[in-house]
């Protein structure tokens, strides 16, 4: 351990500091503050000319009151619980629909495997809020899958602002991050390992657990943290697909601050939040880190 | 994997990408349609984008979005490139760990809890909101998309070819502009062109970041989007999807016009 | 391996060989109380976080020098010569150039220049662009830079592929065009490392000579990192053989190869039979050797024997031994029995493999110099093997 080798380090961690790490500290503080009628400042307030003795009156002036608010309305508990299961049903769903879906490119012809991993990243960069805004053209009620359905003489569905379309917006706007990871895995394989397994009397059913399975696991742990993570604090989704039903946290937190205006609050939930995804987090860093040292 | 696909496998492509793509294809679809219902096909129209000029509010939004854009991701990729080179040549210096921490956790944090942080140490600062927030957030979550873009290039980037360079008389730092810079620059723009679009989608941290006259396009769209859908907002959505769409197609077949053209003169 | 076995040389009388090897050599600075090295490395070590890569290393080259540094891969050359190129900085010793101590020397101001393992030519730049790379570092006038460029080329034969790519070339063209880059800033030492690696052996052969030739025209000295004994004793003036971080040996080619410092040079270098032996007597310059694969015992010329009683190798190369069919009379010396065991036919040599009673091999090499052979030999054949007293090498360690 020593002092940096190239100075490229200075500036983005300058840069970082100040705008990424310091104003976590800053939710901490205030999630542990009063809420004051105005908007800021919030009780207590850091008095410099104090010296120490502002400081300590500064401590002193902390509490787990927003804390203790937060355990006690059923609202937010329920909001945790909910988003959580909505990501992890999402996460699956999208596993399911995903690994096919690479698995078939992985075995595709280099150059049409190409054009597919361009297709797959091309969503990623169109605008996540116009894509989730197209379903609600598809779902609404007089929408094109009800139209669709009434063609085949089938009942109309009521879809839109329910957990079910809350559910297949998640599935559809995070399937590209599952099956990137998936593909690479998938496509990095050895094709010859089958061909040895086929050789030593495995038929292919057998061989896909074997040996494509076992192998491709990394991908799916990536590709389920990939989608997990940001699921769990979403907002654009429930908002636009989900009705007052599809309880989620990040949804909470928004409506805590634009619409309540409760600042401090809001960053308790924001804090909650933040530790239950801190495990999740740490674990794809991890798994990041040991591919790009196998990388090299 | 030699063996071709099966027909499962020709499924699983045809439904997968069926399900990603017809939402992208209605909206356009939808967008030419002179009926306002998207049920009914009332004849091909471009009324809509015409209606569209019309709309100062909307333009104004787009402008500041642009800008945000322009700048942020310049900035986000002076930056990024910075930290990649740190992390990929700095070797193993004290705090490099946290360092690193700090360039990926934004890739995974959750938009609004950045949203929050960014707007509280606005709050602080008694910035006022506006456009150079916007940016300044916008730089901050994209430069770690853009460390990643040039950290997976730099990774494979023979070494060497730097040591060459100052064995045939450059400083660390003209090898840097001279080397590496010229042969990493294909991921550098990629980089680029991610954080413009990021910063062009974004709506949660621009909504807590952004002050009164900084209304960026996806906080537009988002404010009509509630009220349910409309012709106008999909010909908005269909020309976003344009723009994008053609500057992948361009960038990438710049790529494989330069690869090709290589495996060309080797052959 | 179509070199010629050397004539055993005839012993003085204090038991010294005059010529060693085959090849008649007048340059020789290194035996010049007078002459100044170019290159001083004194006392240099290297770790790598526990592992010493070099290790206590002293070497001088001397100006028009071709210098090779050969050993297993790890075992420090490469590290050695990035010291020197500046790319690595030693943790203890001095290197010096001209005189002038390297330390705190940054590569770009170091006068030497060094031709990658993998020829590191900037995929952005044209065959010319390249060349040019380092003459415009220098700020030399856009004129003399062309002139320079153009002459490099030509002396690489490069001159239709100017604008051409890196991609564009073949892999020898590449190796021409690294080398000219190198050497386009007339440096005073040119650093090879592994400069032949990448080429088929066809090609390696013929680039060894252009090699060779072009270091005669520059007058440059030359240090080059191989882990090709064959290279090297073709290339090199002088070999520093290394291993595990320390050089075992450093002297021309023949020297290597025939007078061998070590058990450890001698079958690195070649092939080798080797025989624990204890030393009977010595009757000045000769010795005798007892071993039990011999009945009558080994006699040979080494003025440098340790006394009766030591235990010694001795190092017989293949092609200095000679088989036959027929048994020498009783008593003979430096006769060996045993029987076929394998024939391997190369061509310009046939490989004899002995097995000897006590179940070891013996290599025999000899040269197929007639098409015809009156009594060919034949697996499971009862052979006789048998060496000259000035064949083998007494070896201590």
């Amino acid at each position: 351990m020593n002092r940096p080798r190239s100075r490229a380090v200075i500036l983005p961690a300058l840069w970082l500091g100040v705008l990424f790490a310091f104003p976590f500290l800053l939710v901490l503080k205030l999630s542990l503050s009063d809420t004051a009628l105005a908007i800021p400042p919030y009780a207590p307030q850091i008095v410099w000319t104090d010296g120490l003795d502002g400081l300590k009156r500064f401590v002193a002036g902390l509490d787990f009151e927003m804390y203790a608010r937060l355990t006690s309305d059923r609202l937010y508990f329920d909001a945790y619980v909910s988003s959580l299961k909505f990501a992890a049903t999402g996460t699956i769903l999208a596993l399911l629909v995903g690994y096919p879906m690479a698995y078939g490119m992985a075995r595709c012809r280099p150059g049409v495997r190409d054009i597919l991993l361009m297709l797959v990243i091309l969503p990623f960069w169109t605008s996540f809020l116009i894509r989730v805004y197209a379903w609600v053209g598809i779902l609404k009620p007089a929408g094109l899958l009800n139209a669709f359905l009434g063609l085949l003489g089938l009942d109309p569905v009521t879809l839109l602002y329910t957990p079910t379309a809350v559910q297949i917006g998640l599935v559809y706007s995070y399937l590209p991050f599952m099956v990137l990871p998936l593909y690479a895995a998938l496509e990095r394989m050895d094709h010859t390992l089958l061909e040895a397994a086929a050789d030593l009397g495995s038929p292919p059913w057998k061989s896909f657990w074997q040996i494509t399975w076992p192998l491709s696991i990394p991908g799916v742990v990536a590709g389920c943290l990939l989608c997990f993570i940001p699921m769990v604090g979403e907002f654009v989704i429930p908002d636009l697909l989900g009705g007052p039903g599809s309880l989620m946290i990040g949804r909470s937190i928004w409506m805590e601050f634009f619409a309540n205006r409760d600042w401090p609050f809001a960053s308790a939930v924001a804090i909650i939040l933040l530790i239950t995804l801190v495990v999740p987090i740490v674990l794809y860093q991890r798994q990041q880190a040991r591919a790009l040292e196998a990388g090299r | 994997m030699k063996r071709g696909p099966s027909w499962f496998n020709l499924v699983s492509i045809t439904l997968g990408f069926a399900f990603l793509y017809l939402p992208i294809v209605l909206l356009v679809v939808w967008s030419f349609n002179a009926s306002k219902l998207v049920t009914v096909w009332g004849g091909f129209s471009t009324k809509w984008y015409a209606a569209l000029l019309q709309d100062e509010q909307l333009l104004s939004a787009a402008w500041v979005t642009v800008r945000v854009g322009l700048v942020s991701a310049t900035l986000a990729t002076v930056l990024g490139a910075l930290a990649a080179v740190a992390l990929v040549r700095g070797g193993r210096f004290r705090g490099r760990t946290m360092f690193s921490g700090m360039v990926y956790a934004p890739l995974v944090m959750p938009e609004v809890i950045m949203g929050l942080a960014l707007l509280l140490l606005f709050v602080a600062l008694r910035f006022d909101r506006g456009f150079w927030t916007v940016m300044l957030a916008h730089t901050t979550f994209t430069l770690s998309y853009v460390a990643v873009v040039v950290h997976s290039r730099l990774v494979t980037f023979d070494r060497s070819l730097e040591e060459a360079a100052q064995d045939l008389g450059c400083t660390p730092g003209q090898a840097f502009m001279k080397v590496t810079l010229p042969n990493i620059f294909p991921a550098v723009l990629a980089g680029w062109m991610l954080a413009f679009t990021l910063s062009l989608d974004d709506l949660v941290i621009a909504s807590f970041t952004s002050g009164p006259g900084a209304t960026t396009l996806p906080m537009r769209i988002y404010s009509q989007v509630r009220l349910g859908v409309t012709p106008e907002i999909n010909a908005v959505c269909t020309l976003l999807i344009a723009v994008v769409a053609t500057g992948i197609i361009i960038y990438s077949l710049t790529q494989k016009w330069r690869t090709g053209a290589a495996a060309r003169a080797a052959a | 391996m179509s070199r010629a076995p050397a004539k055993p040389a005839k012993p003085k009388p204090d038991g010294k060989r005059l010529n060693i090897g085959a090849v008649r050599s007048s340059f020789a600075p290194w035996n010049d109380p007078n002459a100044v090295p170019l290159v001083r490395f004194e006392g240099v070590t290297k770790r790598f976080g526990t592992q010493t890569a070099v290790d206590d290393v002293s070497l001088d080259i001397y100006p028009g020098e071709f210098f090779a540094l050969l050993g297993p891969s790890g075992c420090g050359k490469t590290t050695l010569m990035r010291m020197l190129a500046g790319f690595e900085t030693p943790d203890a010793g001095r290197i010096t150039l001209d005189g002038k101590d390297l330390a705190g020397v940054p590569p770009h101001q170091r006068p030497v220049n060094m031709m990658f393992q993998s020829y590191a030519l900037f995929p952005h730049l044209t065959v010319e662009q390249n060349i040019a790379f380092g003459l415009k570092q220098e700020g030399l006038p856009r004129g003399e830079i062309a002139a320079r460029v153009a002459e490099m080329l030509d002396l690489v034969k490069l001159t239709p592929f100017a604008k051409r790519k890196p991609d564009q070339l073949s892999g020898g063209q590449k190796q021409r065009v690294a080398l000219a880059r190198a050497v386009a800033r007339k440096p005073k030492m040119l650093l090879l490392d592994e400069p032949l690696g990448a080429l088929d052996k066809k090609l390696r052969e013929e680039t060894q000579f252009e090699l060779m030739d072009l270091q005669v025209e520059l007058g440059v000295t030359f240090l080059i990192v191989t882990h090709d004994q064959e290279e090297a004793m073709v290339m090199a003036d002088r070999i520093a053989v290394m291993r595990e971080g320390k050089t075992v040996q450093v002297a021309r080619p023949e020297e290597i190869y025939e007078t061998p410092a070590s058990r450890y040079v001698a079958e690195f270098l070649g092939d080798v039979n080797l025989f624990e032996t204890l030393v009977d007597a010595i009757e000045h310059p000769m010795a005798h050797l007892r071993t039990p694969e011999a009945q009558a015992g080994f006699y040979v010329l080494d003025d440098d024997c340790p006394a009766p009683g030591a235990t010694v190798w001795l190092a017989v190369r293949p092609e200095k031994m000679t088989i036959s069919l027929d048994p020498p009379p009783a008593g003979t010396r430096n006769v060996l029995a045993g029987e076929i065991w394998d024939i391997g036919y190369t061509g310009d040599w046939t490989n004899y493999i002995v097995e000897l009673p006590g179940g070891r091999l013996v290599r025999v090499a000899r040269a197929n110099s007639r098409r015809f052979v009156e009594r060919p030999i034949g697996w499971d054949d009862k052979v006789w093997v048998s060496f000259d007293p000035d064949a083998g090498v007494v070896l201590t360690s």
